[in-house]
């Protein structure tokens, strides 16, 4: 499209389709019975000679894995496949040992799922099960021109679950959101740690850009190297207004693989994808077909646990939450549990939520409802329970020993506090005059004086109450 | 331990005239040997296996000795693990002569395209033993070994076992692990022994088949190959498949002498039925299409990162691919990956590799519908007998055609046994015989009876 008659800057709508590997939490590969803990161990150490492709060796699916792909499959309300089986993707390279990936083509094992973003709703168009390739160590930057490369087969053979959707993202915020919902979903599950800097979470986005209200899609870039949330957010605002750019100076877009730098906050060209590989796809003739029986997907589908939406609507119902809070707590089930549990412990769940969030705790459930206890019945001031909170995490004893012993008990006698508003008063004549010609904010530095006099024990609350009943009188 | 020092006798006889053997390891057989004759003075367990020297085609992975296919790209190459069938033989006591010849990675008829050198034929040296286990063939034929090991893909047991004179076994495709074999095309490879008679055959198959959970593809079913065997054919409906009597090739000597043995089988008590194989034509043509696709993926391992030849004089990963695979792996195996890799390509995947499944299909069913009227199907081995060397290296169509008899009971996954019937032009000439899926003791069972009816006679 040209510059003359193009769309005016700002009519232009990304559209995004998000292609997201992710490791499966299982104790050994995914066709050998080598470990998964692989991440820090020596190179080449947990391979055996499935996963290194030495002659005459045969694949073994993993069960375990199988399984996990079809929880997480109807955690995204897919369809699951009756029938499955694997398929070899042929092409070489050193990370790759048997010259061929074990993966899924035409029969993957779920299809047409969704997934809920807000009131947005994303298509997944499949889910599969593949084998995770091993890694290149380059002295120098890449393969072609480095003087050495080294090959580490640890992660040879490790299970992945490859998880498409449909291009339905409209914007860098919406796949970001859509990542880590993703993430938040298959943690629930137990599918996958999915940690995006342990690499147990790859996501890629396809983005292409297109005049607002046409239904045409545009030439799409694939971008990889995302290496964290916010690395896809920028990887994928920064590709959209490179493509605008292009379009509105008269350029076109190539479709090619880009990758994102993190040093430079850019992508750059990769691979052009124009004469696209021929894997040579064809089914894997080691392996049986699987026939996933309709009772066994049902018995999963029963266990499933709560998922991060259907937590997201229970928690603002049950406990009259605000949208802030519930996206707080339900970003980790770890918060989101111990939220639960501190108001069980008997704790008012708007401070549960305020204390959670605020100060994020390591204390358990019971500790935490004890110490919200001493807040909101006035033992302690909110600041003095930030202290108690630390000193209690620190020396592991239950906060109202932590109150006693620091002598921490704020003053709420009236008579007491009574002298220290009187002095304060007499101390600040000009604060004094100016709210008594009605200037509220003055009872800000007053209550500052008393809580200076009094070393921050004072109930705050107290302590007002009796400023103003001095001053009005 | 005499046994075993015998066959080293017969070995350095016959081993300048026929080359059956890539490699020796004697000083493992000497210590399995040993190890046999203490099990037979201790009372400790001992099988029918048990102190019995095997030659192994060099494609089975035997732990830290040499395999390598037969190919240049593996040499060197010392597996640290095993084959499951050459485990459960060393478990029972087998002694391990050494890694037979073979076409590399298993790709031919006639042994003669081994990266090392031909096999001869110990009926006449100037011939070939067939192929691919031309020399676990030879190896039984000439003595060297009580049995031997080899492995079918498209007849590459039942066909040299037909040309070298020697009882030859393809059991049903799952019966036996693959786990260990070097794959060629691994929707259609089995294992399977060579044997002086049918009796040994089935030892041997009892000893190695059964369920591996190390091969996806094995099945797990009860293995019975000796209750039956002496059962006689009386009663039994044998088919006769008039497309492989009249089969592209066949010699007017082969025909009369598997005719005469059918006869031997009439009189023994069988009921001979005529029966329908109408796809057999197009099977040629599916199985040059299905085994070099999964060969041409299966092959791609050896790329000389990891193990193997590597040519270190390439400048960069691709001459490295480019130089290792085109020194190290030969003629006939790279005209085979091309070939399979051009019926995989996007385009011609659904003309050529699908359009070949189901011709698969169509055969398998054929086999099924003529198995409702009989109860074995017998038939000629090999349409030709052994060939000179050189015959048909410039031809390779006409090596194809050797397994036209063969290649169908490896589409269809069926049991096969190829038992020796007399001779043509003083060669030897076998006679197949093909059971449906899982009746591997049907097949031992009517080639036992031949045999015994014609030793008899």
């Amino acid at each position: 499209m040209g510059a003359e008659g193009g769309p005016a800057a700002g009519e232009w709508e990304a559209v995004i389709g998000m292609e997201v590997h992710a490791q499966l939490s299982t104790r050994s590969k995914m066709f050998c019975g080598c470990t998964t803990d692989y991440i820090g161990a020596p190179p080449n150490s947990t391979v055996c000679e499935v996963c290194l492709g030495m002659p005459g060796v045969l694949p073994v699916a993993n069960a375990k894995a199988v399984e996990q792909v079809v929880r997480t499959a109807l955690a995204l309300e897919c369809e699951i496949s009756r029938h499955t089986k694997f398929d070899r993707k042929n092409y070489f390279y050193p990370d790759l040992p048997k010259g061929y990936q074990i993966s899924q083509y035409d029969m993957p094992m779920a299809r047409s799922g969704r997934l809920s973003l807000g009131d947005r709703e994303i298509r997944i168009t499949r889910v599969h099960l593949e084998e995770d390739t091993g890694r290149l160590v380059h002295a120098g930057d890449a393969l072609e021109t480095a003087s050495e490369s080294l090959v580490d087969l640890n992660r040879s053979g490790m299970p992945l679950m490859e998880i498409v959707s449909e291009p339905d993202l409209r914007s860098a915020e919406e796949a970001r959101d859509y990542a880590v919902e993703l993430r938040g979903i298959l943690r629930a599950v137990g599918a996958s740690e999915a940690d995006m800097e342990k690499g147990q979470l790859r996501a890629e986005a396809n983005v292409s850009v297109r005049p607002r209200g046409s239904q045409e899609l545009g030439v799409k870039t694939e971008l990889k190297n995302i290496n964290s949330f916010r690395a896809l957010h920028r990887a994928v605002a920064y590709e959209i207004e490179r493509q605008v750019r292009e379009l509105e100076g008269g350029g076109r877009v190539v479709q090619e693989t880009r990758g994102w730098s993190e040093s430079e906050q850019r992508t750059f060209s990769q691979r052009s994808k124009e004469f696209a590989q021929d894997y040579r796809y064809f089914p894997e003739p080691d392996l049986p077909p699987l026939e996933l029986r309709p009772d066994w997907v049902e018995r999963l589908r029963a266990s499933l646990p709560e998922l991060p939406g259907e937590l997201r609507s229970r928690l603002a119902e049950q406990y009259a939450l605000s949208a802030f809070d519930v996206e707080q707590l339900s970003q980790e089930s770890a918060t989101a549990r111990l939220f639960e549990q501190t108001v069980a412990a008997g704790a008012p769940p708007k401070q549960a939520a305020n204390w959670i969030i605020g100060n994020a705790p390591t204390l358990d459930a019971q500790r935490l409802a004890e110490l919200i206890g001493l807040v909101v019945a006035g033992t302690i001031n909110r600041e003095q329970g930030v202290r108690v909170l630390e000193e209690a995490q620190a020396s592991g004893r239950a906060p109202g020993a932590v109150v006693r012993e620091l002598g921490l008990a704020q003053v709420s006698d009236e008579a007491q506090l009574g002298v220290v508003v009187e002095r304060v008063i007499a101390e600040n004549p000009r604060a004094a005059a100016d709210f008594r010609s009605g200037k509220q904010q003055a009872l800000g530095a007053l209550l500052a004086g008393v809580k200076e006099a009094t070393g921050g024990s004072a109930n705050m609350r107290l302590a007002a109450e009796l400023l103003r009943h001095r001053l009005i009188q | 331990m005499e046994l075993l020092e015998d066959r080293l006798g017969v070995i350095e006889r016959e081993e300048p005239r026929i080359h059956a053997f890539l490699r020796l390891s004697e000083e493992l057989a000497r210590a399995q040997a040993e190890e046999a004759d203490r099990r037979f003075s201790s009372d400790a367990q001992v099988g029918p296996l048990t102190g019995i020297p095997v030659a192994i085609k060099d494609v089975l992975c035997v732990e830290d000795v040499e395999t390598t296919a037969g190919s240049q790209i593996l040499r060197g190459f010392r597996p640290p693990y095993e084959s499951t069938a050459v485990a459960r033989l060393r478990a029972q006591g087998a002694v391990f002569l050494g890694m037979t010849n073979c076409d590399e990675f298993a790709m031919g008829s006639s042994t003669e395209n081994s990266g090392y050198f031909p096999t001869r034929n110990p009926h006449d040296p100037s011939r070939v033993p067939g192929g691919s286990s031309g020399g676990s063939a030879a190896a039984v034929a000439a003595g060297e070994a009580v049995f031997g090991l080899g492995t079918d893909t498209g007849g590459s047991i039942r066909q040299p076992a037909a040309l070298c004179g020697v009882v030859g076994m393809k059991p049903t495709y799952g019966r036996v692990s693959r786990y260990g074999l070097i794959a060629f095309a691994s929707s259609l490879d089995q294992i399977g022994p060579f044997t002086r008679t049918v009796d040994d055959a089935a030892l041997v198959l009892q000893a190695i088949a059964g369920w591996d959970r190390r091969d996806a593809t094995s099945v797990d079913r009860p293995v019975d190959m000796l209750s039956s065997l002496e059962r006689g054919v009386e009663g039994l409906r044998l088919g006769l498949p008039r497309e492989y009597f009249e089969a592209e090739g066949m010699e007017p000597g082969v025909r009369a002498a598997v005719e005469r043995a059918v006869l031997t089988l009439e009189r023994a008590g069988a009921e001979l039925v005529d029966v329908r194989l109408p796809h057999t034509d197009y099977g040629l043509a599916a199985y040059y299409i299905i085994a070099p696709a999964e060969a041409s993926s299966n092959l791609a391992r050896f790329d000389g990162v990891r193990y193997g030849a590597r040519a270190e004089s390439a400048g960069n990963l691709l001459e490295t691919y480019l130089q290792t695979r085109r020194g190290g792996f030969g003629p006939e195996v790279r005209r085979r990956i091309m070939l399979g890799t051009y019926a995989l390509s996007a385009g011609y995947y659904d003309a050529y590799y699908l359009k070949a499944q189901k011709v698969r299909t169509l055969i398998a069913q054929d086999f099924e519908r003529a198995f409702e009227s009989c109860d074995a199907i017998v038939s000629a081995t090999s349409p030709v007998v052994a060939f000179p060397i050189g015959a048909k290296v410039a031809d390779p169509l006409a090596m194809y055609v050797c397994d036209v008899l063969t290649l169908g009971g490896n589409l269809a996954g069926l049991p096969g046994v190829s038992i020796p019937c007399g001779t043509s032009e003083g060669l030897p000439v076998g006679l197949q015989v093909l059971a449906p899926q899982w009746a591997d003791g049907m097949a031992l069972r009517v080639a036992r009876a031949y045999e015994a009816a014609s030793n008899g006679s």
